[in-house]
């Protein structure tokens, strides 16, 4: 599946200022693994132990990964990845 | 005075002090952190008593130079009553209640106190336009100042926002943009458009400096109690922030010498309709799982909350709690609270009062614990809260209408 990985602003020093990565996967995992043999250094960046840090928040088509089967999580051709800060917001 | 500078809160990583919030390293968030090692508590304390009565007077633990900022606004929240609930406690079976009322600020929130820092900050990195994703009473405060800062403004809320909320918003001429979907999806656009638009979104890229005003409330409970600190208190959650922050303005104090004592024991209190972090704190997680709102508390609606897992860890480590409460339990402690103190909430005020009475019932709070219970919002604003919860005699303007209307019906206990 061809996916396009949507990187935010935080981590573009790592992609060469690059804000989107087209990439092949059939789940959320794949993909990143995908976009982490290209870019090595996102790994750690975003991932600790396999896991994707507490404080990183995926979505496919709007909808968080969590919601779905994490990293597990299929693609349909042309989904868009997008990696977010979780931190933002909040009252 | 005391040294500042922004750090991430996981990794450690420091950054120089412009607009951001996410350290580039782990993905954590930043905060102020501060240097109080030259800081003479006698001075502070001096300065504190000589300041003006507003947020402002605690200038020394905000993240400015110099004393309060130049750039603030004359919108000067902060210094809200404390009130000694005596009614309410007695109803609780509990000793000392305190009811500190935040909803005596300029636009009748705790949020005027995070925007008052935001926006002076905004117009000291020399922004034009400040923004937010808010559930509504952020909304009212950012449009707010910012018409007091002369500044462009654009609101994000949910477009299903209780229809009070909207309009005490749009009133200050703001860009008031509603959403189709919920806080979380609001949120997810903001954290986008902060990447495309110049703008300084208070509760985003100037998260860090926001999130510091909370820590006035803490403050002020202590100077309020004449410089002590409660046994407990309890607060509502929604990302997290406030709850966290008090805990770092009352442990600021003990650090300094302000005050004497331990950290309270903080209770979190949130809507069983969307209580991702109180589901965490029961399960022993230490992240939270997402949650799809669905609760009359929408100003405590966020289904992601940023700050979730240092909450857990407060009231973990104080010994506390995180509840979760029906929105049945929500409107009665509306009526509570406003039957035995006189104060009017909102439906987040009614979760942190559902919250003191659940713990109360189960006997937590022994009788001589003092709780600080902080109501963070006005009854105004949530009208339809309280909607058909109690039966209004209408009659003819003669004594008979009056006798037989309202005297013999309540006396038959018809009413």
């Amino acid at each position: 599946m061809a996916v396009t990985v949507k990187i935010p602003a935080q981590l573009r020093s790592v992609t060469g200022g690059e804000a989107e990565v087209t990439v092949d996967g059939d789940t959320v995992g794949e993909a990143l693994n995908q976009v982490f043999a290209q870019y090595g250094e996102l790994r750690d960046r975003i991932t600790q132990n396999g896991e994707l840090r507490r404080f990183v928040n995926v979505y496919v088509g709007g909808e968080d990964i969590r919601f779905a089967d994490g990293l597990g999580t299929a693609l349909k051709d042309g989904d868009d990845v997008t990696i977010l800060p979780a931190v933002a917001g909040g009252c | 005075m005391a040294d500042w500078q922004l750090k991430c809160k996981e990794c450690g990583s420091e950054y120089p002090a412009d607009a951001r919030y996410v350290c580039e390293n782990c993905f954590g968030p930043l905060e102020v952190s501060y240097d109080f090692s030259d800081l003479d508590a006698e001075g502070a304390k001096r300065r504190i008593q000589a300041g003006p009565n507003s947020i402002w007077r605690y200038s020394d633990f905000l993240p400015f130079s110099g004393g309060a900022p130049a750039t603030r606004t004359a919108l000067e929240p902060g210094f809200t009553p404390l009130i000694k609930a005596d009614h309410l406690a007695e109803r609780l079976g509990l000793g000392e209640v305190w009811v500190k009322n935040d909803a005596a600020n300029p636009t009748h929130s705790f949020k005027d106190r995070v925007v008052a820092v935001a926006i002076a900050k905004a117009r000291e990195l020399g922004f034009e336009t400040v923004a937010c994703a808010s559930t509504g009473n952020l909304a009212n405060a950012v449009a707010a100042h910012a018409a007091a800062a002369g500044l462009d403004s654009y609101v994000f809320v949910p477009s299903d926002l209780e229809e009070q909320k909207l309009l005490a918003t749009g009133v200050y001429g703001t860009h008031l943009v509603g959403i189709r979907g919920n806080y979380d999806d609001v949120n997810r656009l903001c954290t986008v458009l902060c990447e495309e638009r110049p703008w300084a979104f208070v509760n985003v890229n100037l998260r860090p400096y926001y999130a510091e005003g909370s820590k006035t409330l803490a403050y002020e409970t202590v100077e309020q109690l004449g410089w002590k600190l409660p046994d407990r208190i309890v607060a509502p959650v929604a990302s997290g922030s406030l709850f966290t922050k008090l805990g770092r303005g009352f442990s600021e104090w003990l650090e300094v010498g302000l005050v004497d004592g331990e950290l309270p024991i903080f209770h979190g209190a949130q809507a069983a309709g969307c209580g991702p972090v109180a589901e965490a704190f029961a399960e022993g997680w230490d992240v939270c799982k997402p949650a799809k709102p669905d609760t009359i508390a929408k100003s405590l609606a966020i289904g992601n909350p940023a700050d979730g897992p240092y909450a857990v860890e407060l009231a973990r480590k104080t010994n506390g709690s995180v509840e979760a409460v029906t929105d049945q339990e929500i409107r009665d402690g509306i009526r509570l609270l406003a039957e035995t103190t006189g104060v009017f909430t909102e439906t987040a005020g009614g979760v942190t009062v559902a919250t003191l009475k659940k713990l109360a019932d189960a006997g937590k709070i022994s009788a001589d614990d003092s709780v600080v219970v902080y109501i963070t919002g006005e009854g105004l604003k949530t009208l339809d809260a309280v909607r058909d919860r109690f039966h209004i005699d209408v009659i003819d303007p003669d004594l008979e209408s009056f006798v037989e209307g309202v005297e013999a019906k309540s006396l038959t206990g018809v009413a």
